[in-house]
């Protein structure tokens, strides 16, 4: 028989275990029910669209006749433009972050790095469209459109006239604003390198670049992929910079200097405003293509740095 | 020998210069962005800014609404989303190591904090908003809290897994029920690194403008009734700014500003504070 005070104190402890294990729980429920409230939302236009929604390039409210194209394309390839630009430029930074800088220089300038993705979208958004939108349009455009644009095949990309804002810009402010998060991940990554490797190498004659290509590169590939998809991720799902910038047009072109539209910029806009169900329940359906996307490549992101971690403890 | 050694050295000095270049690139935008903010924003500080009402266009005016509606929602936010990371932050900590609820949170978490945030002000919409009729500062407060959640677990779980047994063990030996050992010592142990925590998740939402597209909206008035639209700074900014007109501009820029030294300095403090209370 335990005595009362104890089976008190025991009494206790279940509940406590029971509280933070519910709170726990409510994480995972908060996914479900931000997935089950979506497809519930998107219910009307998905029995009215199907799956032609996906294909569809027509945007008309007044007809109430919606698809998903536009915004769908927009979505990915600013999202492209940003990891073409931002991925060499963050591997660089890790690189002179573990390879090259001065001890002393290391964590101030990791700071500042990390600093440019404290900044809030919205001021991204609106330095984009009222310093950078005017010099993409007044300088870089117009270059563009004559070196590149003259030029076979790839050139149709960079056709038409210099406007600033458009996809183009869009993606260029998107790549900063993921820089921050892929350095500083490729950064932990390449710190996870065992010196002991590093230096064998360097003991046999490697210049720092060759440590870099075929030491730390093929022991971090797994991590390295990983954190370019994370910027992926928040890439796709980026709005305030993006819907400033874009141009908010429902139009597929060919160029990416022309204006367009992106899934999040399309929500940001249009939400509030839009009347009649099938209306919001498309926008509704918009924002669980974007989710479904979004979430399938951080899942991915985050499986390939977690086996990165787990061949960490195998090796060492 | 000559030839393959000198290629092997430009190849290296070449990449490493890339590297020095872009490591300046990244740094100058840092500071373009900053010193176009204070050159753009600075002039149009002055006291009407905290004292006068945003205007209708064309007439003199300042913010005041919209940043107290700002430090309202940001602190229901926070009050709702960090006593739910905490207990979360414990159980992935304490009573995590064995069963699929700890690592399936630990995942989903690490999705949730990096999920568009247009898509949680999409289902405040849904879940709330449209229930209610009507748009409301609580549920831009309840948007910010499901931002601040995943911020906050992560710093208590990996606080408390630097703790050591023995610590626990010896609080345990005294015969403290394992609550009390978390409560009163483990927690306590990690105050600094909680409080860093909850400073990011601030930081973090003190600038958030998608979730509160459709759910606090926007006011041109006064008003701290919660149950009622309210101005806050983002959605000011992105009004004003996407105007044709000069003077909301400015104060678009104004309010940039403000936002931006809030989320800096709270980022600062938040990190100095972390390396002292890091465990050595």
């Amino acid at each position: 028989m335990p005595d009362p005070k104890h089976s008190g104190a025991l009494l206790q402890d279940v509940v406590f275990r029971w509280i933070a294990r519910a709170f726990a729980f409510l994480v995972l429920a908060i996914l479900l029910a931000i997935i089950v409230s979506l497809i519930y939302g998107s219910l009307p236009a998905m029995q009215r669209f199907g799956f032609g929604f996906l294909v569809d390039s027509e945007w008309n409210p007044v007809t109430e006749k919606f698809g998903a194209l536009v915004p769908i394309v927009g979505t990915l390839v600013t999202s492209t433009i940003a990891l073409v630009i931002g991925v060499p430029v963050s591997f660089g930074i890790a690189l002179f972050l573990t390879e090259l800088s001065p001890p002393w220089l290391k964590r101030p300038l990791g700071t500042a790095i990390e600093l440019l993705a404290a900044i809030p979208s919205i001021i991204y958004g609106m330095w984009g469209l009222f310093v950078l939108a005017p010099l993409f349009a007044d300088h870089v455009q117009p270059w563009l459109i004559h070196t590149i644009g003259a030029a076979p095949i790839i050139g149709a990309l960079f056709k038409g006239p210099p406007q600033g804002i458009g996809v183009f810009t869009a993606g260029f402010v998107l790549a900063i604003m993921v820089i921050p998060f892929i350095a500083s991940v490729v950064r932990d990554v390449f710190e996870v390198v065992p010196p002991v490797l590093k230096e064998s190498a360097y003991g046999i004659g490697c210049t720092t670049w060759e440590v870099v290509r075929n030491i730390v590169l093929p022991y971090t590939r797994v991590g390295v992929i990983g954190a370019i998809m994370l910027g992926l991720g928040r890439a796709l799902g980026e709005t305030m910079a993006v819907t400033f910038l874009i141009g908010n047009a429902h139009q597929l072109s060919a160029s990416i200097l022309a204006p367009g539209n992106s899934i999040a910029s399309a929500l940001a806009n249009e939400f509030t405003e839009a009347v009649g169900d099938v209306y919001t329940s498309a926008l509704i359906q918009l924002g669980l293509i974007l989710f479904v996307i979004t979430f399938v490549v951080l899942a991915l992101a985050k499986l390939l740095l977690l086996q990165l971690a787990k061949g960490e403890g195998r090796r060492t | 020998m000559g030839s393959l050694y000198s290629r092997r050295v430009f190849v290296n000095r070449f990449n490493l210069a890339m590297s020095l270049l872009t490591m300046a690139f990244g740094l100058a935008f840092l500071f373009w962005i900053l010193t176009t903010l204070f050159l753009a924003g600075f002039h149009a500080f002055s006291t009407d800014l905290f004292t006068q009402m945003t205007p209708p266009p064309g007439s003199k005016g300042g913010l005041l609404n919209a940043i107290v509606g700002s430090l309202l929602m940001a602190a229901a936010g926070t009050l709702i989303g960090t006593p739910v990371g905490i207990f979360a932050g414990i159980y992935l900590a304490e009573y995590g190591s064995r069963g699929w609820l700890a690592p399936c949170t630990r995942f989903i978490n690490d999705i949730l904090l990096s999920a568009p945030s247009i898509v949680i002000g999409l289902f405040i919409y849904e879940v709330f908003v449209f229930k209610v009729g009507h748009f409301s500062a609580w549920a831009g407060s309840l948007a910010l809290a499901l931002i601040v959640i995943p911020v906050v677990i992560r710093t208590p779980e990996n606080m408390l897994r630097l703790v050591p047994d023995s610590l626990r063990e010896a609080a345990v030996a005294l015969g403290t029920p394992q609550w009390k050992v978390i409560v009163m010592v483990t927690l306590r142990s990690v105050r600094a690194g909680i409080i860093t925590g909850v400073l990011l998740a601030v930081a973090r939402i003190s600038g958030e403008t998608a979730p509160l597209l459709f759910t606090a909206l926007n006011n041109q008035f006064w008003s701290v009734d919660l149950n009622a639209p309210m101005a806050n700074l983002p959605v000011v900014i992105f009004q004003f700014a996407m105007s044709p007109y000069a003077d909301w501009q400015t104060l678009a820029w104004a309010g940039s500003l403000l936002i931006t030294i809030a989320v800096l300095a709270l980022n600062v403090i938040a990190r100095t504070l972390f390396r002292q209370a890091a465990p050595k």
